[in-house]
Parts: C-alpha cells; sequence; structure tokens
C-alpha cells in the first residue's frame, strides 16, 4: 500500500540498516527479501504507481549501502532503466521516468557505486545527459508559477535534479544530510554476504499507462533571505533536493491530520543545521501553487499554516509575512491560476488572524491602474475577506486610501423599485407579480399576468405568447429575487417553487441566457450569490452549461472577464458537467453488472421453468435499462464535449480579435487583459485535462488548426506535451 | 500571526539516529525480540514491520474524521442505526457560531472543501433567530470529510467553530433544545459571550434577580 512506502521512507535509512543487520545473520532472509522487492517492484509498475516505484527503487539502492545488495548488480539495473530512453514512439514521460529515478537514487547511493564501477557510472551519466540534451520542453512555460526567471529560475524538475548530481559529482558524491544509521553498524555490515539483484527488465509501455507528469521546481528562498542563522543550501545542492524531498514526503504521509503534519514537519532531523522554517514554507506554497493543480486540496496547505504557526509563534508568522511580501512584489509575472490560489489561500487566513496586516506596505499598488496584478489583487483578496465577514469590517481594517479597492456593499439592485421606476413598461406588472407571490398565487395565476407583459422583440402579437420574451423573464424574475433576497436559503427557496414557471420562461436558448442577464443584473454587486444561483439553477436543469459558458464570453459580461468570481462559475460549471457525465457512466457499468450477475444466476440455477422465467424477465428489464443509460450516457457525453467546444471557440474569438486589433495598431499584445485571458484559457485545459483528453481529435480538427495564431496554437501545444 | 500564549513545544532532543533502530527492537516484548533476533523468514520481518508500523502509528491514522462521543438523544431510531447513520453521512453540525454569522459566511468557508448542498441556521425555537448552530451538507461524504480535517477546529467570524458528523437533518432539528429556545449550553453558561446574547441564560435570570432585589 501506498501509506506503507510512505511511513517506510520518512525513515528509509533506518529500515534499510534494520534489513542490512537481518542479512548479516540471515543470508536466506536477505535473499527472500530482495526477491520480495523486486516482485512488489514490478506490480507497481504494472500498476501505474509509479511514485510509489520510486521509493522502492530508492530503498533498493539504500540496501547496497548495507551491504545487501551487490553494487555492480544495482548499476546494471540501472543501466537497463536508462536503456528505456532508446525506445522510440512512446511517450517522453516514460522515458523521463526512468531517467528520474535513477538520479534520485544517487543521493543515497552515489558514492557507493562510484568507488565500485565509476567507469560504467560514467557512461550512465553521460547517456542521461545526452537523453537530457535531446528531450522536448515544450511544457514548461505552462508549469512554471511565474513568467520571469528572475530572481529565481523554475527550473523543469530533471533538469534541477541532473544540475543537483553534477554538483555532487563534483564534490566526489560527499553528502552529509541523509542520517545514515548504518555506518554506526559497518563492522558488522561489512561481514555480510550480498545478494546480486536478479536482471530487471522495465516493464514495456502500455497504452493505457499513466506516468507522472513533468514538473517544474519552486523556489522562492535563497541563501540571501534567512537573516540569521544557518544558511540555506543552494539551489543546486543535493542536500536541497534531499530536505525538499523529506518535507514532500512527511506532507504526503499525514496531511489528514494537520497537527501530526505540522510537528512532523517542524521535528524534521537535522533541522539545526538549515533554515527549516524557511524550507518549510518554501515547499507548502511549492505545492499549493503546483501546476496543473496542487497535490492536495487547497484548503489544507491552510490549515496546515495556521498549525504551523500556532506551534511556532516565535518564528514561523514572520517567516509566512516574509514570503507573503515576496509574493506580493512578483506578482506582476505570476501565472493567473496561482495568482487564484494566492488571493484564497491569504484571504482566509487573514480570517484566521482577524484580518490583521499591514496594508500600508502596499501602498505602491495604489498607484497604477486598477487592472493591473497588484491592485487587482489587493481587490479581490478584500472581495473574498468581505465574503467572510461583512462589508463593514473591510472598510475599517484597511486605509482610507485603499477606498477605490474596497469592494461593493452586495446589495440587491431592484429595477422596479419604487414610483421612479413606474415610466418603465414592467413597472405595473412587477407590483402585480409581487402582490400576488405575497399572497400565495398559483403558477397558473401567475403566467396569466405575465402574459399581458408586451414582447419588445416584436411588431405584433404572437398567437400564444409563447415566444421568447425578454421583458417577461426580467419581471417576473427581478421581482421574485427581490422578493427573497434576504439569504440564500430564501433565495433557493424561491427557485424552487417557481421551478415552473422559469423553465417554461427558459425553454429556448435566448430564455437561458436572458436569465442569467437578469440574475447578473440584480445581484452584480453580490459575485458570491451570482455564483450560488447559477448552481442552483444548473443542478435544477433553468439553464444548461452551455448556456452559462456563453453567458459568460458575452459581450455584456466583457467588463467582469478578468473578475476571479467569473472564473469561479465557470470552472464550477465544466465541473457539474463532468460530475453528471461519470455519474451517469457509473449508473450503466452498475446496470451491466446486475445484468451479467443475474445471466450468471441464471445459467446456475438450473431447470426451474418459473425461475427460468422469471429471470428472463428481470433480464429483459435490465437491457432495456442498459439501452436507456446508453443512450444517456452518450447523450451526456455529446453535451459535454459542446461545452469545451463553445469554451475554447469563445476563447479563440477573442483572443484573435485582440491580436488583429493590436497587430494592425502596431501595439504592443501583452495588455494585462491579454496576460489574463490566454492564461485562462491555460486554465482550462490544465484543470480539466483528463476529460479533454478524450475530446483531443475534435478539438484538434476544429479549432486547434495551423490556421491558429501561433499565440494561440503554442498553448493548445504545450498542453499537448505535458502528456508526450 | 503568531498566538499570543502559544506554548512552545519543548521536544528533548530526538534520539540519535545510530540508537533509533535499536530503539525500533527495543520496543517489543521479549519472544518477539529474540525472534528478530535470531530469525528469521520473510513471513516473520513482515509480521515485525506490521507489529512496528501498529506501534509506530496505525498505517491508516485519519482521527480527525472520526466519529465523536456525542449522540442525538432526539434520535428517532436505535444507538446501531444511529451509528450507521453517522457513518455515512455527508451533514455534519456545526457549533459556537456567533449569532450573527449568516448562512453566506457559511457557504464561503465550507465550499473550501467541495460543492455545498445546503446549509440550514439553526434558529431559537421561541424568537426564530439564528442561535449559533447549523448544519452543512454536502453532495458527497468525501468533501464532509475534508471540513472534519481542514475546517474543524478554524475560526469563522472570528470564533473557533466545532463540526461533528450529524444523522442527517429532519424537520425541528433546526430549533434549539434549551428551555429558553436557545441551545442547552446557553442556558447554563455563567461566561459572557457578546456573540451569543452576552451571558447564559439562567446567569442572566439571577442577575436581574440580584438587580431587583439590591433596588
Amino acid at each position: 500500500s501506498q501509506k506503507l512506502y510512505l511511513k517506510i521512507f520518512s525513515k528509509l535509512t533506518v529500515y534499510t540498516t534494520l534489513v542490512g543487520l537481518l542479512n548479516a545473520r540471515n543470508y536466506n532472509f536477505g535473499g527472500e527479501f530482495v526477491e520480495a522487492m523486486i516482485r512488489q517492484l514490478k506490480e507497481t509498475l504494472k500498476n501505474n504507481f509509479y511514485n510509489e516505484a520510486v521509493y522502492l527503487v530508492r530503498f533498493l539502492s539504500d540496501l547496497v549501502n548495507c551491504h545487501v545488495i551487490a553494487a555492480p548488480s544495482m548499476v546494471a539495473m540501472f543501466e537497463n532503466f536508462i536503456s528505456v530512453t532508446q525506445e522510440e514512439d512512446v511517450p517522453q514521460v516514460r522515458l523521463d521516468w526512468f531517467v528520474y529515478v535513477v538520479l534520485s537514487c544517487l543521493p543515497w547511493v552515489g558514492k557507493e557505486l562510484y568507488e565500485k564501477k565509476d567507469v560504467e557510472m560514467d557512461r550512465l551519466l553521460s547517456q542521461i545527459e545526452g537523453y537530457l540534451k535531446r528531450r522536448v520542453k515544450t511544457h514548461v512555460p505552462m508549469l512554471q508559477v511565474w513568467t520571469a526567471e528572475k530572481p529565481h529560475p523554475q527550473e523543469e524538475y530533471l533538469d534541477c535534479l541532473w544540475a543537483q548530481i553534477q554538483k555532487l559529482k563534483k564534490d566526489r558524491w560527499q553528502e552529509r544530510h541523509i542520517l545514515r544509521p548504518y555506518i554506526a553498524f559497518d563492522s558488522v555490515l561489512c561481514e555480510a554476504l550480498q545478494h546480486n539483484l536478479p536482471p530487471f527488465t522495465p516493464p514495456g509501455h502500455m497504452p493505457d499507462a499513466q506516468y507522472p507528469m513533468p514538473r517544474v521546481i519552486f523556489r522562492m528562498f535563497d541563501y540571501t533571505d534567512a537573516p540569521e542563522g544557518p544558511v540555506m543550501p543552494g539551489s543546486h545542492s543535493v542536500e536541497r533536493f534531499v530536505i525538499e524531498e523529506n518535507l514532500h514526503c512527511i506532507i504526503k504521509t499525514h496531511w489528514r491530520e494537520r497537527k501530526t503534519c505540522a510537528a512532523q514537519l517542524l521535528s524534521y532531523p537535522g533541522k539545526n543545521k538549515i533554515p527549516l522554517n524557511y524550507h518549510i514554507v518554501e515547499v507548502i506554497f511549492g505545492e499549493l501553487f503546483q501546476l496543473p493543480s496542487p497535490p492536495h486540496i487547497d484548503v489544507m496547505y491552510t490549515s496546515l499554516l495556521i498549525e504551523l504557526c500556532k506551534l511556532q509563534p516565535g518564528s514561523l508568522p514572520q517567516v509566512l509575512a516574509q514570503a507573503t511580501e515576496m509574493l506580493y512584489m512578483r506578482l506582476d509575472t505570476m501565472n493567473t491560476s496561482c495568482m487564484d490560489r494566492f488571493i484564497n489561500w491569504f484571504a482566509h487566513h487573514l480570517s484566521n488572524f482577524q484580518f490583521r496586516w499591514s496594508w500600508d506596505d502596499w501602498a505602491d499598488c495604489l498607484t497604477v491602474d486598477l487592472d493591473k496584478p497588484k491592485p487587482k489583487f489587493v481587490k479581490e483578496v478584500l472581495e473574498k475577506s468581505m465574503r467572510l465577514s461583512y462589508h463593514q469590517r473591510i472598510v475599517d481594517i484597511v486605509p482610507a486610501t485603499f477606498s477605490a479597492l474596497i469592494p461593493a456593499d452586495p446589495i440587491f439592485t431592484f429595477k422596479y423599485e419604487d414610483e421612479t421606476a413606474s415610466s418603465l413598461p414592467g413597472y405595473p406588472t412587477s407590483v402585480t407579480v409581487s402582490n400576488a407571490i405575497k399572497n400565495r398565487a398559483s403558477n397558473e395565476e401567475i403566467l396569466a399576468i405575465l402574459k399581458e407583459v408586451p414582447n419588445p422583440n416584436q411588431e405584433d402579437d404572437d398567437d400564444e405568447g409563447e415566444a421568447f420574451n425578454p421583458l417577461k423573464i426580467d419581471v417576473f424574475l427581478q421581482t421574485l429575487l427581490h422578493l427573497a433576497a434576504k439569504s440564500f436559503s430564501h433565495s433557493f427557496s424561491a427557485l424552487g417553487k417557481f421551478h415552473e414557471i422559469l423553465k417554461t420562461l427558459t425553454e429556448s436558448d435566448e430564455g437561458k441566457l436572458h436569465i442569467l442577464k437578469v440574475v447578473y443584473d440584480v445581484w452584480r454587486n453580490h459575485p458570491q450569490m451570482i455564483a450560488v444561483l447559477v448552481d442552483k439553477m444548473v443542478r435544477t436543469q433553468i439553464v444548461d452549461c452551455a448556456a452559462v459558458a456563453n453567458w459568460l464570453f458575452s459581450q455584456d459580461m466583457a467588463h467582469e472577464f478578468t473578475r476571479l468570481f467569473i472564473w469561479e462559475i465557470l470552472h464550477s460549471t465544466i465541473r457539474k458537467m463532468n460530475k453528471h457525465v461519470q455519474k451517469i457512466q457509473k449508473e450503466l457499468e452498475e446496470a451491466k453488472e446486475k445484468l451479467e450477475k443475474q445471466q450468471n444466476k441464471r445459467r446456475d440455477s438450473g431447470d426451474d421453468e418459473d425461475m427460468e422465467k422469471n429471470s428472463e424477465d428481470e433480464e429483459g428489464q435490465l437491457e432495456e435499462q442498459i439501452e436507456r443509460l446508453q443512450e444517456k450516457v452518450e447523450s451526456a457525453q455529446s453535451e459535454q464535449k459542446n461545452l469545451f467546444l463553445v469554451i475554447f471557440q469563445r476563447f479563440i474569438m477573442l483572443l484573435t480579435e485582440h491580436l488583429v486589433r493590436c497587430e494592425t495598431g502596431s501595439v504592443d499584445i501583452s495588455t494585462p487583459w491579454y496576460k489574463n485571458c490566454i492564461e485562462r484559457l491555460q486554465q482550462v485545459f490544465l484543470m480539466h485535462h483528463v476529460t479533454i483528453q478524450q475530446y483531443m481529435g475534435t478539438l484538434e480538427n476544429l479549432l486547434f488548426t495551423a490556421e491558429l495564431d501561433h499565440h494561440i496554437l503554442a498553448v493548445y501545444q504545450q498542453f499537448c506535451a505535458l502528456q508526450l | 500571526w503568531g498566538c499570543a500564549r502559544g506554548k512552545r513545544g519543548s521536544w528533548s532532543s530526538p534520539p540519535s539516529w545510530a540508537t533509533e533502530t535499536g530503539e525500533l527492537l527495543r520496543r517489543f516484548p521479549g519472544e518477539q525480540r529474540s525472534s528478530l533476533r535470531w530469525s528469521c523468514s520473510l513471513r516473520g520481518f513482515l509480521t515485525v514491520c506490521l507489529i512496528m508500523s501498529v506501534k509506530l502509528n496505525a498505517l491508516h491514522s485519519d482521527s480527525y474524521i472520526e466519529v465523536s462521543q456525542y449522540r442525538d438523544q432526539h434520535f428517532k431510531g436505535n444507538r446501531y442505526e444511529q451509528e450507521k447513520l453517522l457513518k455515512q453521512s455527508n451533514t455534519l453540525y456545526v457549533g459556537n457560531l456567533s449569532f450573527y454569522t449568516t448562512e453566506e459566511q457559511v457557504h464561503e468557508l465550507f465550499a473550501k472543501c467541495g460543492d455545498v448542498k445546503r446549509i440550514i441556521i439553526g434558529l431559537d425555537k421561541v424568537k426564530k433567530t439564528a442561535c449559533g448552530f447549523c448544519f452543512v451538507e454536502y453532495y458527497t461524504r468525501g468533501d464532509a470529510e475534508n471540513a472534519m480535517r481542514f475546517v474543524n477546529g478554524t475560526r469563522l467570524d472570528d470564533r473557533i467553530i466545532r463540526t461533528d458528523w450529524d444523522a442527517g437533518f429532519k424537520e425541528g432539528r433546526q430549533y434549539g433544545r434549551g428551555k429558553s429556545g436557545g441551545q442547552v449550553r446557553d442556558e447554563y453558561r455563567q461566561d459572557y459571550d457578546p456573540a451569543r446574547g452576552g451571558y447564559g441564560k439562567l446567569a442572566q435570570q439571577q442577575r436581574s434577580t440580584e438587580a431587583r432585589n439590591t433596588f
């Protein structure tokens, strides 16, 4: 089990020492153990558990240090791994993995292997170097947290590891960070008989194999950042690699229990020789900002950082504040998806500490356009902070100079508020409908009232008033939502009560689009309410997912296009669509299983005629159900594909328009709007890559063709490169 | 952001790693220790590994999502049914809210763990105003588990809130069960909590009786 490997890995060298001692006592034990590990390794690779397999190989390599495994046989295994880089027509991520495994074992066992087999190791390293030189790195820009190379380059993970191993080699494999208990037992262990690893042929590539995605190494601190105390190991030192590996492992092991996790991180062995708080904060933010997505749910990191602050109140909060400051300073080049997470983290964190922050330190954000990253960030943080508190609180916590960044008071905007609106065409009906609802009129009565609303779209009366009538929708929904404005529950209740009417009004696509427009009109100061209402309307099928996408990309919403709530709604909508498809697929699978069981039962039931008949009936029913579900799945998948097509199409249209306009006007394309838009396109790919994979063919044929502007096509190509 | 009075953990320096292996060996009762020394077959070693894992920390430790000791005394059904529902539930009870905490604030916080199906704000039975608790129901249990792991024990509206598994909302359960209409805990508490109506109800009565007697 994965958890066992993690538990073992955090004390790897302790366990390998134990095995070494046992092997010294009992040669057969050692042999059996190694054989069992090799079997386990084969299984693990077969089942696509690549991260676990890394721990297994490292364990094996450390067994060389404990005199359980003979060094030459380990070198031979590594040679087999590296020979995979000669394979053709396989995904690059496969080759990457084998190279990564070998390199990542060298901090533990490089010295020993070089002492015994330096010629072979040199050859190995030069083969690795050759591979690293020729491998394609199109994917890297898509995974970088910042677009700038300064102050810290964000290296592709293999490049960084290679540099670290090069340096280690230059230092003659002297590695002083890893704790090695076996050194204390050397006199016993060196007497032991070693085993040879059986020849290990790496399993071949299977089409359904899922290799780990490439990564970029997140760095935000260096030796200049820790003001006193021990110095941070350099970015290309092997110590940095080992520390980061161990800290990631601790988080991976204990993320479910935040107090334990925090305690384990803070009691890292050897912590007195390194600026541990800086490493911890860097590793945590590295995970939080990881692209495509963090290894664990975002809120885990917030609660973990709070625990760490509690356990080290004298030092960790200062490091965290320093980190926040640094992240703020570099907002101009920060990837939009990462900025989203930074916003959410910071607001949630502040809400646990009475929103205490030195806002004046960030007064520079007031001196630039509000659409620039820094003021935008502050604005979004204040909006999120308001959601966790209330409007006046936000007014109170920021200096008066920040007033332009304070969110709007989240109140309802009612067009038909009072007599001042009496000249509006919908006003009389609004009053009538409002009274009708208060007097608990039936749906029929209300529909009758609404029939009287003139249709601004038509000159002549249409026969039954069934055509799309935007004014009708406007009057009814504004009035209803106004009556229900008190809370989420009130509004949900209203949507539920008048579900029939709403469905009637939104039968057409235009109707669906218009209802979303009205929701925005009345609640434009309360984006949180807009989001939950849209969610409810999708779930109750008043609008469909494509309508939401079209609405978000519509001209009416262009002025809100860079606001965070727009993208939260879009991604939430995509997720609902995905979950819907998965749900029906699951139902189909279950029905198929039921049928199979039923058929087996019949086969085994013998010759009872009555049973036979009942069974046949049941099977018939199940087969019908399966057919229906099959159709449902196909229809859902078609809707899903269409949703992505709509979204990508809209992105392409908007981006192309901008690029053409800039080109003809000889203007720089890199406006804040453009950076936001192109990174939002990236974000759609990254956040939903599993689902989008299924539709790559269609996307390539219909949308991401060679005729596309190369800026847009580059995003698509980078995405494809992630899988290769 | 340091807590004003956080206790700094004092750790004795960790055992030297060289003896940590010895530590591991020392933790076992006599017979197993000797079988460790003189063994052993692969099976023996794996048994030892298993014992070590159990002793060092259960493999599947996920204590934050465990069901607490609290059982709703008004639950309609037997203990067994209640346990079953708690173990499957997607609904959390949330306590120690301020009377002024809104559904919107609850939603914003709990939505960080997954899509929220509904929130029911707890009400004073008499006044029909918020009385400091609520239910949060998720669409999936996994999301509710994340709330138990990452939201329970953190702050909402400046107060440390507590979450616990709930067997499922039923009409009527949104009302406080205290004699005065609010929660039971607000009947008897002696402290002054401005976000929860000031003094506890009993203490309030005592105070007003005192005031009457004084004048």
